[in-house]
């Protein structure tokens, strides 16, 4: 994993290696930034619009479950709760107080972000998969709360009222301002992650991940910094959810605060590349195709035929990358430039 | 006055008394070595003094401030280092990250604390390895990389559990050196180790544990000509 340390290494003399993938990785990065900022010119079916702010939308959850999931290796599966509780908490009090639903979308990260530290304060008692159950459990309680909440819709869920349209109230009836919305929202977390990553809380996290004991020996505090990661996380996440919220203008329990949405968000992670910053858009890229193509493909007969390919997926990945696409990748350039760098030192000899 | 001070300190698991009654003083600047046959309680003792276990009784200070019962990053903070039987590396890092986790311990800038990893890392001579994944590294160097770490924290008092065991003589002699350099710098050590060999020659004294007791203590000749210390090694005759 050395690729990664290269990544949070700008300043350091060239080191021909690790570098070169690092520049490949700013190139591809500022590449693909500029073509998703012209897709909506070249893509104008509104449907395959939509597939697009899909893998926006997926790989912005996957980005921000990756500071929590992956970073610091606390592997949250009930992420979906903190989606949920951003996507009801700025829908309430947009649709039920008329707050300007920008404000109700940061309004909704807060609270995502205080509810987590709550929840986490008991959940981090635990370690490695016995956190991961209680995640799953509380996002289980979570859900059957709202469902039962009345005064959140309960079952049936919130509308978001489309008598109006513009960007102060965040309803829009084209696709395009949604996709511009999400490839926003995609890029701040990147940048949040990016950040965190260069930070010494980057380092703190992966000193966690790797060696709790050790991480303590060096005046780090497991309980502060996974608390930190699990509330930047849950933010974002309940930024995710709140768009989610403007865009569909419906919300109710089983689409913002299923289990399925929580697994979605660390698979994504997974599969991409799990604690690498770019992993998770690529993972999004892939898992939507494959979400919307079998839907294209087998229609309402062919439901879970996804997820009988996601599952062969994560064995593809889990028993030959278990680094993800982009773990995989990394591997293959590094060999491929051993192999170079020896053929450059038999032909000097 | 003494720098680390270890008072009457007894620690029990259930019903197995793993020390008892334990008690010794480190001056600054000093090796203390602290030694024992298996299962004696060395590590135990350890655990104590870096805050990863509480003692049942008994007290323990650090420049006269009571650190028993501080959590471990608490005694980080408080000066004390150290470093674990297995290496316990950062094994998704270089070994220039590594230490520059311990170094955020007193300056949060990335950039400062890469300057201190890089002065660490040449200090325990492995200044080449800077950009070496860690996990690669052989267990003679991950040693030393936990020392590096451990000393970027800019300790009063490093605590090294068995950094000799395992090695080659080679590699023996060079952290032999690297522990010297260490109390050049005026930062006290505490060791526990089973190379005696290694550690008989440094030391300012030896502590010698045995189930749970102390059983001696004084300069290494002291130790080595002790009927006691001799009958715990090899048996009474």
């Amino acid at each position: 994993m050395s690729n990664n340390a290269v990544i949070s290494q700008p300043v350091e003399p060239p080191q021909s290696l690790p570098r070169k993938t690092a520049n490949i990785g700013y190139v591809l990065m500022l590449a693909s930034l500029v073509i998703a900022l012209f897709v909506p010119q070249f893509v104008e079916s509104p449907s395959h619009q939509n597939i697009a702010i899909l893998i926006l939308m997926a790989a912005q959850m996957g980005v921000a479950w990756n500071i929590v999931g992956g970073y610091a290796g606390q592997v949250s599966l009930g992420q979906a709760a903190f989606y949920g509780i951003g996507a009801y908490t700025s829908t309430l009090l947009f649709a039920m107080f008329g707050l300007n639903p920008w404000l109700a979308m940061v309004a909704g990260g807060v609270v995502a972000a205080l509810i987590s530290i709550v929840i986490g304060w008991s959940c981090f008692r635990m370690k490695g998969h016995y956190f991961a159950m209680a995640t799953i459990a509380v996002a289980e309680i979570i859900q059957i709360i709202f469902t039962n909440w009345e005064y959140a819709g309960g079952a049936v869920g919130l509308t978001i009222p489309m008598d109006r349209q513009g960007w102060d109230v965040f309803v829009f009836a084209s696709k395009v301002p949604y996709y511009y919305i999400a490839l926003g929202l995609l890029v701040l977390t990147l940048l949040a992650n990016l950040l965190i990553e260069r930070s010494y809380f980057g380092y703190y996290f992966r000193a966690i991940k790797d060696e709790p004991d050790a991480a303590r020996s060096l005046g780090v505090n497991l309980r502060k910094y996974k608390l930190i990661a699990f509330a930047v996380s849950s933010f974002f996440t309940a930024l995710g959810g709140s768009f989610y919220a403007q865009k569909e203008l419906y919300i109710d329990p089983a689409s913002v605060l299923g289990t399925g949405l929580s697994i979605k968000m660390a698979l994504v992670s997974i599969l991409g590349g799990i604690g690498t910053l770019f992993g998770p858009v690529l993972g999004a890229g892939i898992l939507t195709l494959i979400d919307e193509g079998t839907r294209a493909l087998f229609g309402g007969t062919g439901r879970g035929t996804d997820l009988i390919i996601y599952a062969a997926l994560i064995i593809l990945v889990a028993v030959y990358y278990p680094n993800g696409v982009i773990g995989g990748f990394k591997s293959w350039m590094a060999r491929r430039q051993a192999v170079q760098s020896q053929v450059a030192r038999g032909e000097h000899q | 006055m003494s720098l680390l001070s270890v008072r009457n300190v007894t620690k029990k698991f259930g019903g197995i008394t793993a020390n008892q009654d334990v008690s010794f003083s480190l001056g600054a600047g000093e090796i203390v070595g602290l030694i024992g046959p298996n299962g004696a309680g060395k590590t135990t003792m350890f655990n104590c003094i870096a805050g990863y276990f509480p003692p049942t009784s008994g007290e323990i200070y650090l420049d006269d401030e009571k650190i028993s019962g501080l959590t471990p990053e608490q005694c980080a903070h408080a000066g004390i280092a150290r470093t674990f039987q297995v290496a316990r590396t950062f094994t998704s890092m270089s070994a220039q990250e590594n230490v520059m986790v311990g170094a955020f311990l007193k300056n949060k800038h990335v950039a400062t604390a890469r300057q201190v990893a890089n002065d660490l890392l040449e200090f325990v001579n492995l200044g080449k390895f800077k950009d070496k994944p860690a996990g690669s590294m052989t267990i003679s160097e991950q040693r030393r990389l936990a020392v590096a770490r451990a000393l970027a924290v800019s300790p009063k008092l490093l605590l090294m559990d068995e950094v000799m065991a395992g090695l080659n003589p080679t590699e023996v002699k060079e952290t032999v050196e690297v522990v010297l350099k260490i109390r050049q710098r005026g930062i006290s050590c505490l060791i526990v180790e089973h190379v005696l060999e290694g550690i008989m020659p440094i030391a300012n004294a030896i502590v010698v544990l045995d189930y749970g007791k102390k059983i001696a203590d004084g300069t290494p000749q002291a130790i080595s000509n002790n009927p006691q210390v001799i009958a715990a090694y090899l048996g009474e005759e």
